[in-house]
């Protein structure tokens, strides 16, 4: 069986694993013993089982919204090369849908938040819309660099191309200012601490959470499922450009391309247990820090020979 | 030779911060100048070694602003003497707005004096690009405690923006020399002295050499305060004592130029005379027009004094960038910096007599203060170009080479600043100096009749009158010399 | 070689962003100290295939000078003039960091313009010098207190050293230290003039300095 074929499969249920990672080691680090890596499993199946509640003034925006958001995810995750492997999907410029796919995801979640004309859920919106804002030209602005040092305009090719070597030649220290930059925006674009605590229910402060309040039962499981890719997606893109092993055997590539997620995740459980919550006007400014990183990388990043 | 022309005021500095009594410390003062001034006379005779393998040489220009500086700092250091009895007296003063406020030590600020001269003697002696830098920087260093020698706020103001200005600006120049090394980076053997450079800038790069110019420019224009650079100097010169406004007025202006004139010589033997030329002109005539709009309707004397400082550096840049007037630009900054001496140092007269700087409240100087007074108004007269004066011969001299270059619009935009100029500053000094006494002159404390602080002024006043009545060939000549070594023709 | 080169290069970068868009003035210090320590690693690296005792203590002496001398008097300065902690800048944070991004552009820009003289290993370091220097500027004019000004008379510094770091190896060992020393002298002579501000004025703004100006 060709192991690109399994990526998809292997994302669709494997994501939920990565939440799980983050919680664990939250919890190592408060000193609890904290739920199973598993949680998240049962959470989803108990969420999928129950009915939702429909707000009365909600229209059809409001119950498209989940599924559309994981439907977009999903696609995004089609584009995605992952230990080496090329993407199922892949085709020059391939990058920008990518960055778009995700952008529409959550548009989808915008608007059946905004759909349902309550105060809060207009308050995250925008907030979130205004800290996507800020993420998306990081984001495509380090991809821009990544493809003009590889000198590809597709994540296959982008990635194919990395080896442990490149990071240590010239131009790799601007790669690394690509993956810090692709490990801000994780952060940011999955409402991880610093940018939004995923635990906190006080409405005043939620950024996601907050949107997503309306939502019940399986299509509250849905937007839980589509975070969880997200972070598979992004966390993807950063772990593959940190640990670009090639063995030339797909199932060892594979493997510690899965290894570099775990990575992303204990990385995101360590920043959520040791630092706090920025106050929301620092939060645009380490955007404008990671935006900057990239369009540094960029200046720096000699063109592909 | 050349060691002990910077050794002695350095060692006496060094001497000076460390000897308690005062009046030993102002001997130590004079014999230091007198010493200095004795050397710099001899070299006129012979000529010293370089030293240092060649980065510090006195060449004919070097040795014309050495005797200026000379001469200036030995008329400023008997001034600073009596200034210095006067103002041991009187443990705190009172300024303007009734603060009362107390002096700095008398050991740094003879210190500080001593370490400028051998500053200033390093600025103008070196022949390395580097070097250079580093002692005109170290001339703003050790100029900066001078200005705050008065400790209060006004002082302090103008200390921390020469500070910051002329730090940053001199840095300017710091890249320029960096650039200059790039345009000689393709000849590994090339030093980076002046005359090696002069000899071999055909060979430089030009368009980085072009780079090095402006930067220089800005960063020596800063310290020399061509406009829009000049903002430290009014603030500066007003507001530290007079004999150190004399000092920075007449000396340390004349270095940040010859340091201009030094990188000019390298791009005019690289052919780019044109360029750097037009560039001095343009900041020049800029300078006087700036300076001319301060002038109109000054309320405080000395920063007047200061602002005159600004339009003579705009005279210098004019007839330096002209060519032809070269020599003549040079015989002005002899004529400016002995004029200016004598403004500031009778400026300071008028200040302690009166204990204002505000021109309103001064009138009938020449009835209240007949010496000073009449030392004002001569010096008005000579700062303003008039005749019998030394600055109407140079003045005149670079209005004659603006003409021979054919540059009408040029020379007729010289002539009008000169102009403004010259009616703004009379109508100040004029209404100072005649009428009744006004109240702040009518007790005067007969600082007046103190000869340490009436004869230096005098002298060197009686000195611009000579060089306007007949200049001695040997300084035409030097001044002719000077002008070939820097490489304006 | 060219990895840690270009890596320094970077991380001189970097501290040039965090200088502007950082808001405790401890922070701006330390930053500044780690800029002068890289770049007193600089000539090292750049020249790693022909080292001399010459270059070790020019390296040497300004790190020294700027990753310890230089932080230690601010400091001082900053203890001697009590709580002030905060830069005050005229320009915001976030207009700062994005100023700094045009200026690492214009740099670029200009450095490309430039007549290339030089290896290529070093033809990254004239922008980066570049962009300090117009950081140094920026953070001189935009930022309200004298230490900050300090401050960016530092960066600013550091940047003409960078500088002088990719081409001029000729300067003589004296004139090197000559610069050093003036420069140390600069800091040392603007560090008692803030105390005197401070103990003159109780405060060390210099946008209340305005009693002297023409009207």
């Amino acid at each position: 069986m060709r192991p690109e074929l399994l990526h998809l499969p292997l994302a669709l249920f494997c994501a939920p694993l990565l939440p799980g990672i983050i919680n664990r080691v939250k919890a190592f680090f408060a000193g609890r013993c904290g739920p199973s890596v598993f949680q998240p499993y049962r959470d989803l199946l108990k969420l999928l089982r129950k009915g939702a509640v429909f707000s009365r003034t909600a229209t059809w925006v409001f119950r498209a919204g989940p599924l559309a958001s994981l439907v977009c995810a999903a696609a995004a995750l089609a584009l995605l090369p992952l230990g080496g492997l090329p993407a199922l999907v892949c085709f020059p410029g391939d990058i920008v849908l990518f960055a778009y796919v995700l952008a529409l995801g959550r548009f989808c979640t915008v608007a059946a938040a905004l759909d349902t004309g309550s105060a809060f859920e207009g308050m995250g919106a925008s907030r979130e819309v205004w800290f996507a804002a800020l993420a998306e030209p990081a984001l495509l602005l380090g991809l821009a660099a990544m493809a003009r040092q590889g000198g590809e305009l597709s994540l296959t090719g982008l990635y194919g191309s990395l080896e442990p070597a490149v990071l240590l030649a010239p131009g790799g220290p601007a790669l690394l200012l690509v993956a810090a930059a692709l490990l801000i925006i994780t952060l940011a674009e999955n409402s991880r601490i610093p940018f939004d605590d995923p635990d906190t229910h006080l409405e005043l402060t939620m950024i996601h959470e907050v949107m997503v309040l309306d939502h019940s039962g399986p299509d509250f499981g849905l937007i839980q499922y589509a975070a969880a890719l997200r972070l598979w997606l992004l966390g993807a893109l950063a772990a593959g450009l940190l640990l670009p092993v090639r063995t030339g055997r797909p199932w060892l590539d594979l493997t510690a391309g899965l290894c570099g997620l775990c990575a992303v995740a204990l990385f995101t459980g360590v920043v959520e247990s040791v630092m706090a919550r920025l106050r929301l006007t620092r939060v645009s400014q380490l955007l404008a820090a990671a935006a900057a990183f990239s369009v540094l990388a960029l200046m720096l990043v000699r063109g592909a020979p | 030779m050349i060691w002990t022309l910077l050794g002695v005021p350095l060692a006496s500095a060094a001497a000076a911060f460390a000897i308690r009594a005062d009046g030993p410390r102002r001997g130590l003062l004079l014999a230091a100048a007198l010493t200095h001034a004795a050397l710099t006379a001899a070299c006129w005779t012979i000529q010293p070694a370089p030293v240092f393998g060649g980065y510090l040489a006195l060449d004919a220009a070097g040795r014309l602003f050495l005797s200026l500086l000379s001469a200036l700092f030995l008329a400023a250091s008997f001034y600073g003497a009596g200034y210095l009895r006067a103002a041991g007296r009187t443990k705190e003063e009172e300024d303007a707005a009734g603060f009362l406020f107390a002096n700095a030590p008398e050991a740094v600020f003879t210190g500080c004096l001593l370490c400028f001269l051998g500053t200033m003697s390093l600025a103008v002696l070196s022949q390395h690009f580097g070097l250079l830098w580093v002692g005109i920087e170290a001339t703003t260093l050790c100029s900066a405690p001078l200005i705050h020698f008065h400790r209060q706020r006004r002082s302090l103001e103008a200390t921390w923006k020469y500070l910051l200005v002329c730090s940053v600006g001199i840095a300017l120049a710091l890249l320029g020399n960096f650039f200059l090394a790039v345009a000689a980076r393709q000849h590994h053997d090339l030093l980076m002295t002046v005359p090696e450079l002069v000899a071999q800038a055909g060979r430089l790069d030009k368009q980085w050499l072009k780079a090095a110019f402006l930067l220089f420019l800005v960063g020596y224009g800063t310290k020399m305060g061509l406009a829009p650079m000049h903002t430290w100097l009014p603030d500066a010169h007003s507001e530290a004592p007079s004999v150190v406004s004399a000092l920075l007025s007449g000396a340390l202006l004349n270095c940040a130029f010859l340091a201009l004139l030094r990188v000019n010589a390298v791009l005019a033997a690289a052919g780019l005379a044109d360029f750097s030329g037009e560039l001095l002109v343009g900041f020049g005539l800029l300078s006087m027009a700036v300076a001319a709009a301060f002038i109109i309707g000054q309320g405080d004397f000395k920063r007047l004094l200061a602002y005159s400082s600004v339009e003579h550096m705009g005279i210098l840049a004019f007839g330096a960038g002209l060519g032809a007037a070269a020599p003549a630009a040079l015989l002005h900054a002899v004529n400016h910096s002995l004029t200016k001496g004598f403004l500031f140092l009778t400026a300071g007269n008028l200040l302690a007599a009166s204990r204002t700087k505000s021109v309103g409240e001064i009138r009938g100087l020449l009835r209240a203060l007949p010496r000073s007074g009449a030392l004002w108004l001569v010096g008005f007269l000579a700062i303003t170009g008039s005749p019998p004066f030394g600055t109407f011969v140079s003045e005149l001299w670079i209005l004659q080479g603006a003409l021979a270059r054919h540059r009408g619009v040029l020379a007729a935009l010289y002539l009008a600043f000169l102009a403004a100029v010259f009616a703004a500053m009379a109508s100040v000094v004029l209404k100072m100096s005649q009428g009744e006494p006004s109240d702040r002159l009518k007790e005067v404390p007969g600082d007046d009749a103190d000869p340490w602080r009436f004869w230096p002024p005098a002298l060197l006043a009686a000195a611009v009158l000579v060089l306007g009545l007949w200049v001695p060939p040997p300084l035409l000549d030097a001044v002719r010399e000077a002008a070939a070594v820097l490489g304006m023709r | 070689m060219s990895f840690w080169l270009e890596s320094l290069i970077i991380l001189v970068v970097l501290c040039n962003l965090r200088v502007l868009g950082s808001s405790r003035l401890t922070a701006c210090i330390q930053t500044v100290a780690l800029q002068g320590a890289l770049l007193g690693l600089l000539p090292v690296l750049a020249h790693l295939d022909a080292l001399s005792a010459r270059l070790l203590l020019q390296a040497a002496a300004s790190t020294v000078l700027k990753a310890a001398v230089f932080p230690w008097l601010l400091n001082r300065a900053l203890r001697q003039a009590g709580l002030q902690r905060e830069v005050e800048p005229f320009v915001g944070f976030t207009a700062s960091l994005a100023a700094g991004v045009l200026f690492l552009g214009a740099a670029l820009w200009l450095a490309a313009r430039l007549p290339h003289a030089g290896p290529e290993a070093l033809s990254r370091l004239v922008p980066t010098a570049l962009f300090t220097i117009f950081v140094g500027l920026f953070v001189i004019v935009s930022r309200r207190q004298a230490v900050t000004q300090v401050l960016g008379y530092l960066v600013f510094e550091n940047g003409i050293y960078a500088f002088g770091m990719a081409f001029a190896e000729k300067q003589p060992l004296l004139v090197e230290l000559g610069i050093l020393l003036d420069v140390f002298m600069g800091v040392f002579v603007m560090g008692i003039t803030l105390f005197h501000i401070h103990r003159e004025f109780d405060h060390l703004d210099t946008d209340r300095l305005t009693a002297l100006r023409d009207s």
